[in-house]
This record gives C-alpha cells, structure tokens and sequence, in this order.
C-alpha cells in the first residue's frame, strides 16, 4: 500500500489545515447564531494578531500603538463612501493603503529606537491616532462614532440567487480573510524575506554581517503588520456597522499584543489560539466582561512570568519531556 | 595583489585608546593571522574592519576603494564576512536556517514575492537550501541540520558560524578565535578547513590563540600588544622577535608566552 503522505507535511500546510478544519467545523457545534458572532470576532482579532506575529514573533520589534492603524482602517470604511463615495470594499482597500504609507512614514524614526523606547513611540503614536479620530469630530462624529455603509455582499449573493444569514455569511468571510492572512505570513516564515527577518530577531550585528539591511526589513515588518491591522479596523467596522474612536484605543493595542504573545509570539497557529481565547472568554463568560482589561493585564503578566514564549511552545516543550 | 589594506587605523573608547595606527593588507589565498595577549584590541580592529565599530582615525580599504565606516551590510555586499569571538549564533532558528540566513545577499528578493509565495521566491529557497547543506557538510554538522541552533554544544556553534560566513561566498573571511573551546581534534579540522578555504582564494584573516595552529597555517602574522602593532612578517620570524616574546611574557608569564616561544 502507498503510504497516505508521499512525504511528511509541513508546518505552513499543517497550519492552514488545522485552521480551515476548525473554520469550517465549529458551526456544527453552535447552540446558537450569537455564537457566528463570536467566530467573526475571533476571526478579525486573529488577522491583526497575524500581522503582529510578523512584527514581535518574526522580527522581533514591540508594537504598542497597532490599535491606531485598525482606527485608521476602520474609519476609512466608515468615511470613503460618505466623503468620497467609495463602495466600503475600495474603502477597505485604500484604508490599508493608507495605513501601509503611515506606518512606512512613522516606522522609519520609530524603528531606530530599541525595547522600552520604541514601546514607547508607538503607544504614543496609537493615542495621537485616537486623539485625532476623538477631537475632530466635524469630520469622524466625536467620540459618539459614526455609522458605517453595508458592505454590500449580502445583497450581492441574494441577486445571484444564495441566501444567507448576515451573522453567517461575516463567519464565512472573516475566516476565509483570516486564512489568506495566515497563508500570506506563514509565506513569509520561510522565505529570504523571513530568514532576514528571523535572523535580526536573534543578533542584529550578526544580521548585518551576513547583509541585511536591517532598518529595511524592521520596516517593512511594521509596514505589514499595520496593513494587518488596518484590515482587521476595517471589517470590525463593517460588521459592527458602527465606529467609535475606542477601536483605536491604547487598550485595544494591549489586547492584540496580548493575544501574540499568549498563544506564542512566533508562530501563526499560537495567534490564532491567543486571539481565540481572548475574544472568546469575555463573550461567553459575560460576568467577565466588566474585569476584561484587569484580566487582559493579569493574563499578560502571567503570561510574561511563567510562560515567556507562549502557551503553545511551553506547551509543546511539556508534552516533549513527558514522552522522553 | 592587495584585496584589503588597513592604514593607521585607531579607536578610542573614553579617552582610552584600544587600537591606533594598525595597518597591513591582505591577499587572496593567503592566511594573515592576528595575534596579541588579551585585550591587544585584536577584537575591536576586526569589528572596525568589518563596519561594526566606526574607526576614529585611519582608512580601510578593500580593492583600493576606501570603505572606512560603511555599514556591515554594504562591506557584506563587496564581499566581507565574518564571525564572532563571542559567538552571534541566531539561536532560535534551526541550524539549517542559520546557514541559509547566511546566504542572504544571493537569496534576497521583493517581500511581496515572499509574502505571496512565487515560485521565484520559492526556487531562491530551494537553492539555498542546497547550498547550505553542502556547507553544513563541510563543517561536518548535516547531521544537525533540523535541530535548533541553541542545542549544539560550543564547538559546534563555532563551526555553524563558519558554515554561516561561508554561505555569502565571501572574498574577504574575518575569523575571530575559530578555535576556542574546541578539543584537539576539533582544532585540527578548523585547522586543515580554513587552509583549504584560503587555497579556494579567499582572504583570511585570522585571530587565534592556538599558537600551534597560527603558526602552521599562517602566511603572515600581525602581532599587537596595547592597540599598537609591534612586529609583522612570516610566523618563524614574528615568533622569534625579541618584542613578541617579551609582550606575551610581560602580559602572561605563563601559558601563551611559552606558546610563542615553541
Ligand atoms: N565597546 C567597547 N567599549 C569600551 N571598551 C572596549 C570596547 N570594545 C573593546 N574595548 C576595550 O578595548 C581593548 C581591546 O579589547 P579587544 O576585545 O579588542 O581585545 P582582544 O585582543 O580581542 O582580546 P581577547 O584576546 O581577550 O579577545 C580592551 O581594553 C577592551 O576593554
Ligand atoms: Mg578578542
């Protein structure tokens, strides 16, 4: 008989199948359509905490102001169709854009500084973005929000003759969005661009002795890992219908760093199960729900002390030596 | 025909001086080895040769352009590598990975290709991979190939950044204490590697303690004491120069003074 595998599979490939595999199978398990909601937010969180593992798992850089670009991304969709009648699809799309072109901008001074310094810059880059999207209210509405158009593929789908619930169909997109972000980074890993990335993670002198431009590649880490963002501001207005200046907030960067380095900091897999964890439990334990950021800053603290490469590689590490 | 010369070159680090006024060049094929007592500033001239450190006085030059105070990426690109007394091993990379890491300037291309995985992308890959196996031969750690970097033990990571230095196909090889930590018989394989590097054509210049290795596979020796040059020619001679002997004796009057002397 043929062996079921020509060859072992690999860690990108394993990766995209354990994550379609529970994309596509946990509806099966939800006692109700709230719980579509739930995916849909896990989903968005997963792709900016994606971007991020490419930033803090790759090349090792801190980010503490990501929040400011998911601002950026979430606002364009909710002011392209109104300012400048984009469909919020092109809205999503320029939002990136935009975002990529910032962070390009932002990233080149930043990324000079080290550790505690560029934490730093960047937490206070994402609360001048908040500042911004809460004080200029004749155009972003204030801190009262602003509403946000329909995307529109609903209605596309019925014209062509598909039904389907909008809680459901944000499932189905959000997680087909979060496994082209995954299969995109997972990609990256082990490509030139990856191994560059790696290596001035591990000894930045020792990068540059074999040729890496290391301010570049730092910079084109934040670059992508902003578009992340942006994307993930972008459908987390267009499924809420709804912005406020908060999806910016200082609080928001500290989840999605919170989310990277819980399930481990390096891998795509580790992201998803921190984003997952972390946007579960305060939707299903609603008690919770008033203590989040308490318990987001516990978590992160526990995290830091006894688990300082993530729940997934100390995991991993565990079952390893209870085998042996 | 000179591919590096070094001219009067110096640093000081608070008002104390650890390298001033060393020059000597380097040629294809042939070994120069750097020796000293410890803290002669052997380390430092590297790290100024190689970028890492900005000399404050004294030009580098490498095929007559002068490349005094170029990062360590753009003398990468004219063909310097390098490896580290202290070791700058990526340890949480595999093996392997460190290796093509090192094959960085032939393997690079546009991170969006990488991103979307194109089949350019991947053949670059493809290709360094193979060639950093070859390497990973070669230094005799293919068996370690799949295993993460920080598990090896001294000597191997010692040869690891060899394979890494060797993977950018370099003209010019920087090798600080290649040897340190190894036994014997390791000592003898770095020994016999890094002459048959030199014999493919590369300039090597050498920093090692082993004054059994430096003499038998060295061209030409520079010896510093106190950031300063004080002799240079062929290893018989150097090791016979009244100034030598007395720099070891004075700094160690044991282990390494013998060593210069037999
Ligand atoms: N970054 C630095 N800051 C301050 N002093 C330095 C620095 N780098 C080197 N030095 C000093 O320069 C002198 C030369 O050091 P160096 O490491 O070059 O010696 P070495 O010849 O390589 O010694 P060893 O054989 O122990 O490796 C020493 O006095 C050292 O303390
Ligand atoms: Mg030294």
């Amino acid at each position: 008989m043929r062996p079921l595998f020509a060859k072992p599979i690999s860690a990108k490939q394993a990766t995209l199948l354990v994550l379609l595999l529970l994309i596509a199978v946990a509806p099966a398990f939800f006692p109700s359509n709230f719980y579509y909601r739930v995916g849909t937010l896990i989903f968005i969180n997963g792709l900016a905490v994606t971007g991020l593992v490419v930033l803090i798992g790759y090349a090792g850089q801190i980010s503490l102001g990501h929040a400011g670009f998911a601002g950026l991304g979430a606002y364009a969709c909710a002011l392209g169709p109104v300012h400048l009648g984009l469909p919020p699809a092109l809205s999503l799309v320029l939002g990136a854009v935009l975002s990529g072109l910032l962070a390009w901008l932002v990233g080149r001074p930043i990324l000079r500084l080290k550790g505690h310094y560029l934490a730093i810059a960047t937490l206070g880059f994402g609360v001048l973005v908040s500042m911004v999207l809460a004080n200029e209210a004749w155009l972003t509405g204030g801190p009262d929000g602003m509403a946000v158009a329909d995307l529109g593929l609903r209605g596309l789908l019925k014209s062509a003759g598909i039904k389907v619930g909008n809680a459901e169909l944000w499932y189905w997109l959000a997680g087909l969005i979060l496994l082209a972000g995954a299969w995109l980074a997972l990609n990256l890993k082990d490509s030139p661009s990856g191994r560059a990335l790696r290596s001035l993670h591990d000894s930045e002198v020792a990068a540059r002795t074999v040729g890496v431009d290391v301010a570049r590649y730092k910079l084109s880490a934040f670059v992508i890992s902003a578009v992340y963002a942006s994307v993930s501001g972008s459908l987390l207005a267009l499924t809420n219908r709804f912005v406020t200046p908060d999806i910016a907030n200082f609080l928001h960067s500290i989840e999605l760093v919170t989310m990277t380095v819980l399930g481990g900091a390096g891998t795509v897999i580790g992201a998803a199960t921190g984003a997952l964890l972390l946007t579960a439990l305060p939707q299903v334990l609603t008690a919770l729900q008033e203590y989040e950021h308490i318990v987001f800053g516990l978590i992160m603290m526990l995290v830091m002390i006894f688990l300082p490469d993530g729940l997934l590689p100390s995991l991993h590490r565990l079952l390893r030596r209870r085998v042996s | 025909m000179t591919l590096l010369s070094v001219e009067g070159l110096g640093i000081d680090f608070g008002g104390v001086t650890a390298v001033d006024g060393v020059g000597f060049t380097a040629e294809p094929g042939r070994i120069v080895s750097v020796i000293g007592p410890n803290g002669a500033g052997k380390t430092t001239l590297f790290n100024m040769i190689s970028g890492v450190y900005l000399p404050h006085r004294g030009r580098v030059r490498l095929d007559g352009e002068d490349v005094t105070g170029l990062a360590p990426n753009r003398l990468a690109e004219r063909g310097l590598s390098r490896t580290f007394q202290n070791l700058q091993v990526f340890l949480r990379m595999s093996v392997l990975d460190n290796v093509m890491a090192g094959r960085h300037l032939a393997e690079r291309g546009s991170t969006l290709a990488d991103l979307l995985g194109l089949p350019s992308t991947r053949r670059r890959s493809r290709e360094t991979e193979r060639a950093a196996r070859a390497l990973l031969e070669r230094v005799g750690l293919e068996r370690a190939a799949e295993r993460e970097a920080s598990a090896l033990s001294y000597g191997a990571l010692k040869r690891l950044e060899i394979a890494r230095a060797l993977a950018a196909r370099p003209r010019l090889l920087l090798l600080d204490e290649p040897a340190a930590g190894c036994n014997p018989v390791e000592t003898e394989e770095i020994d016999a590697l890094i002459a048959a590097i030199a014999a493919e054509g590369v300039a090597v210049l050498l920093v090692e303690h082993d004054m059994k290795l430096v003499m038998k596979i060295s061209h030409h020796v520079v010896v510093l004491d106190h950031g300063e040059k004080i002799a240079e020619g062929a290893p018989e001679a150097v090791a016979r120069d009244p100034k030598v002997v007395e720099a070891y004796l004075g700094a160690h009057a044991g282990r390494e003074g013998s060593h210069a002397l037999g």
